[in-house]
């Protein structure tokens, strides 16, 4: 073909750049996300009370939806309370509602975050919970 | 085309690779904004725009001015544009882009631009704006490469070229209307609230666009085989002599609205600018250094006789420009927020990475009209011979 | 197969195009939370038109000023920036009678009046030109109550309504504002804004969900009056009927709700 030394080269350099994140991670161990929920707020509830707002499946699936429409039903349309798929009541708040329960930020929301490398800027205005000595 | 391009002489890759520096350093200021935030340029809780917005308000202003030479061509069949249309379609594309940059430079949050289409909102003129910028920058593009593949081809342009050129005439004046109302529909900002201001800002476009184009076109006949036509340089005189002086004509028209009616809103940002406000008058010196350069293109450029020796043209063209490039891409932005809503005066003036970024994209706009000027005119020099059958390249 | 480079990207692009509409069209099919699982905070304050009432013969000392601009900007922990007066922030400041006022100005004015220290803060007017430029309504009128409110994850920093507000109401971040905020007094049941966002005072909405007044009125001990002008049996009304008031610059038709009185 014509240029085929080029072109040839250029590939290789171009797989080579494609399939960086994978040899480089080559070796690493990586540690499965384990988002603890065992902080003193939810530990003070009794047993059967020790629920979030949805299932966990459905939070692990949809939170980043949930917090974004949680979002624009307050502040664009004024309405505070979420009565949830069990028809309890709840505020719509990420730092007065989830962080209340879920107040170990590092132990919990960057476990998944960071193994996803994922950066969400929720925390440069909200308020992270102050992170405990335990 | 595109390959036409990356075949040039040592002068041309001398040119390419100082833009690109230039845009280096400039890109690594921005680096520097985007992390510390729009602090570090000069711009206040009072001043809120300044050299970004005023540059992209002065650059619409230069993609508008396309009209100008497209429309005497297209509509009325004056032959002696015939060349040189595709420079000025050129020349706005690369306006466009830098207009497009500028926004986003000055943007607090310019991960966020797509909001803008995300949630239109057809009650802000910045929405339309946006809208009018994309559509002009497409029309251009289609438009001139359509053209000019069509004449290296030695064939008439495809039909549906046509339609697009007309919708391109009437909205070159638009974009600059839609600019113009960014700022002619705020209450509170005497200085802008003109109902002229759109008036104002086609008429200093079409002095200040083509002035440039002059100046463009003599740069290519002097380094390049092509020549864009003695006449279709002294016509672009005329268009810039008569909007130049329309243009001072409308500042005067301001100056006397304000100053006959003594209301303060009125004056007050005038007086900040030529004179000084409460002892603030940094500003004084450069608006009365447009002033000067405006009278002296004026006075060259009323005589035909000047006008005909291209070196005086382009003397005076220069003039206009750098006297229209102080008043609407810096006095006109800043004039409007000084006094500020509570009548105090708060001063601007840009900081060096705020200079450095302006420059960077006035590099990038340079090196995108380097590039599309180098592929017009190799094309013109290939194929020699214009569709009137006249000769379009200088021969020794 | 015998095709040239235009056929190519040709079908390339349309393959492209159908495959992103494809997905996206996909997406937007998915179980969303259902809007029946929302509502209003049974113990919200409403209104119609909120309004404000600034009643200046109730100001007595330097503290009964400051304690209501203390009170509004710690609750939102807006930041006291220190190293450059060009990046400042505020929701409610002082401002003397021929500034705030601006096209009253006149040398024979009681001096009293030249340097009595109005509060200024965003008029949350009815004809905002502010909501008007937004090109990304990240500032928007309530339909609800008339508040004049901020996105502040939608808004773009381009700061047009900076430059539509007539009165001066909007600040802007010009850098990272949470160095500048005490932390020890820091707010937190209410979030801090980021760089590269406008922000301005929005009447306490997080307040009046919950059942409060106002940061500022609550703090001011009946000097600042909050209530709602549409109400006829409203406290302000039974102000405005009864005593002489002013606004700032009424004549932009931006019909502010922050009324002035003596």
């Amino acid at each position: 073909m014509y240029n085929g030394g080029k072109i040839i080269i250029g590939l290789i350099i171009f797989v080579g750049l494609v399939t960086y994140p994978l040899w480089n991670n080559m070796g690493k161990a990586t540690v499965k996300p384990d988002p603890k929920i065992d902080t003193p707020e939810i530990l003070k509830l009794p047993e059967i009370d020790r629920k979030c707002i949805e299932s966990k499946a459905y939070m692990k699936k949809e939170h980043m939806k949930l917090l974004n429409e949680w979002r624009d039903w307050v502040v664009r349309d004024g309405n505070g309370v979420y009565v949830s798929a069990e028809g309890k009541r709840y505020t719509m708040s990420l730092q007065n509602t989830c962080m209340k329960c879920h107040s170990n930020k590092k132990k919990f929301c960057d476990e998944c975050h960071n193994y996803a490398a994922v950066t969400p800027y929720c925390w440069d205005c909200h308020i992270a919970p102050k992170e405990k000595e335990t | 085309m595109l390959e036409k391009a990356i075949k040039g002489g040592s002068r041309y890759w001398v040119w390419v690779f100082f833009l690109l520096s230039v845009i280096g350093i400039g890109f690594l200021a921005y680096l520097y904004q985007f992390k510390y935030g729009l602090g570090v340029t000069g711009m206040s809780r009072d001043v809120s725009w300044g050299l970004y917005i005023g540059q992209f308000t002065f650059l619409v202003g230069v993609a508008a001015s396309g009209v100008m030479v497209v429309l005497p061509y297209y509509l009325h069949n004056y032959k002696k544009f015939g060349r040189i249309t595709v420079l000025g379609e050129f020349l706005a594309i690369a306006a466009v882009v830098m207009c497009m940059l500028f926004i986003f430079v000055d943007m607090g949050q310019p991960l966020r631009v797509l909001n803008v289409i995300l949630h239109p909102s057809p009650n802000s003129v910045m929405f339309f704006d946006m809208l009018v910028l994309s559509g002009y920058l497409m029309l251009n593009l289609l438009i001139g490469w359509t053209v000019l593949g069509a004449e290296r081809k030695d064939a008439p342009p495809p039909k549906w070229v046509k339609p697009l050129i007309y919708l391109s005439i009437a909205w070159a004046p638009s974009i600059h209307t839609v600019t113009a109302f960014l700022y002619a529909g705020l209450p509170g900002r005497h200085f802008w609230l003109s109902a002229i201001m759109a008036a104002r800002f086609l008429a200093s476009a079409f002095a200040g666009g083509p002035a440039l184009l002059i100046i463009l076109a003599l740069i290519v006949r002097k380094y390049t085989k092509f020549d864009p036509g003695k006449e279709a340089i002294q016509s672009l005189g005329k268009i810039v002599t008569y909007c130049m002086y329309i243009n001072v004509f409308f500042l005067g028209l301001e100056f006397f609205t304000a100053f006959y009616s003594q209301i303060p809103g009125h004056m007050n940002s005038f007086v900040y600018l030529y004179t000084g406000l409460e002892g603030h008058s940094k500003l004084v010196p450069i608006m009365w250094l447009s002033s000067i350069l405006a009278v002296v293109a004026l006075v060259l450029l009323i005589f035909p006789k000047i006008r005909k020796n291209e070196g005086l043209l382009a003397l005076a063209s220069i003039s206009v420009f750098i006297s229209l490039w102080i008043d609407k891409g810096f006095g006109l932005v800043v004039g409007g927020f000084v006094p500020n809503p509570f009548e105090r005066v708060t001063e601007y003036w840009p900081t060096l990475p705020e200079t450095l970024i302006t420059l960077a994209v006035w590099a990038i706009g340079f090196l995108v009209l380097t590039v599309l000027y180098k592929i017009a005119v190799t094309v013109k020099e290939e194929v020699v011979f214009d569709k009137y059958g006249e000769s379009q390249v200088r021969t020794e | 197969m015998n095709i040239n480079r235009r056929e190519f990207l040709k079908i390339a692009g349309v393959s492209t195009m159908l495959g992103l509409g494809g997905v996206s069209a996909v997406n937007s099919l998915r179980n969303r939370v259902e809007a029946s699982q929302i509502s209003p905070n049974p113990e919200a304050l409403t209104a119609k038109r909120w309004a404000m009432v600034v009643d200046m013969s109730k100001f007595k000392t330097e503290e009964d000023y400051q304690r209501c601009i203390d009170a509004c900007h710690r609750v939102h922990n807006v930041p006291h920036i220190t190293d450059n007066p060009k990046h400042e922030i505020k929701w409610l400041w002082k401002e003397t009678y021929e500034h705030a006022f601006i096209g009253n100005e006149d040398e024979y004015l009681s001096e009293e009046i030249k340097e009595l220290p109005f509060l200024i803060l965003c008029n949350h007017c009815d004809n905002p030109p502010c909501v008007r430029v937004c090109p990304t309504k990240a500032t928007f009128k309530r339909e609800s109550d008339g508040i004049v409110m901020m996105d502040m994850h939608r808004c773009i920093g381009c700061r047009f309504c900076m430059a539509a507000c007539p009165y001066g109401a909007r600040s802007f971040n010009y850098k990272d504002p949470r160095p500048f905020i005490n932390e020890a007094k820091e707010n937190l049941e209410f979030p801090t804004r980021t760089k590269g966002v406008v922000e301005k005072c929005t009447l306490c909405y997080e307040r009046l969900a919950k059942g409060l007044k106002p940061a500022c009125v609550e703090a001011s001990k009946g000097s600042l009056i909050f209530g709602d002008l549409e109400d006829p049996n409203s406290e302000v009304r039974k102000i405005l009927s009864s005593r002489y008031s002013f606004r700032r610059r009424p004549e932009l038709g931006t019909r502010p709700s922050v009324y002035y009185i003596f």
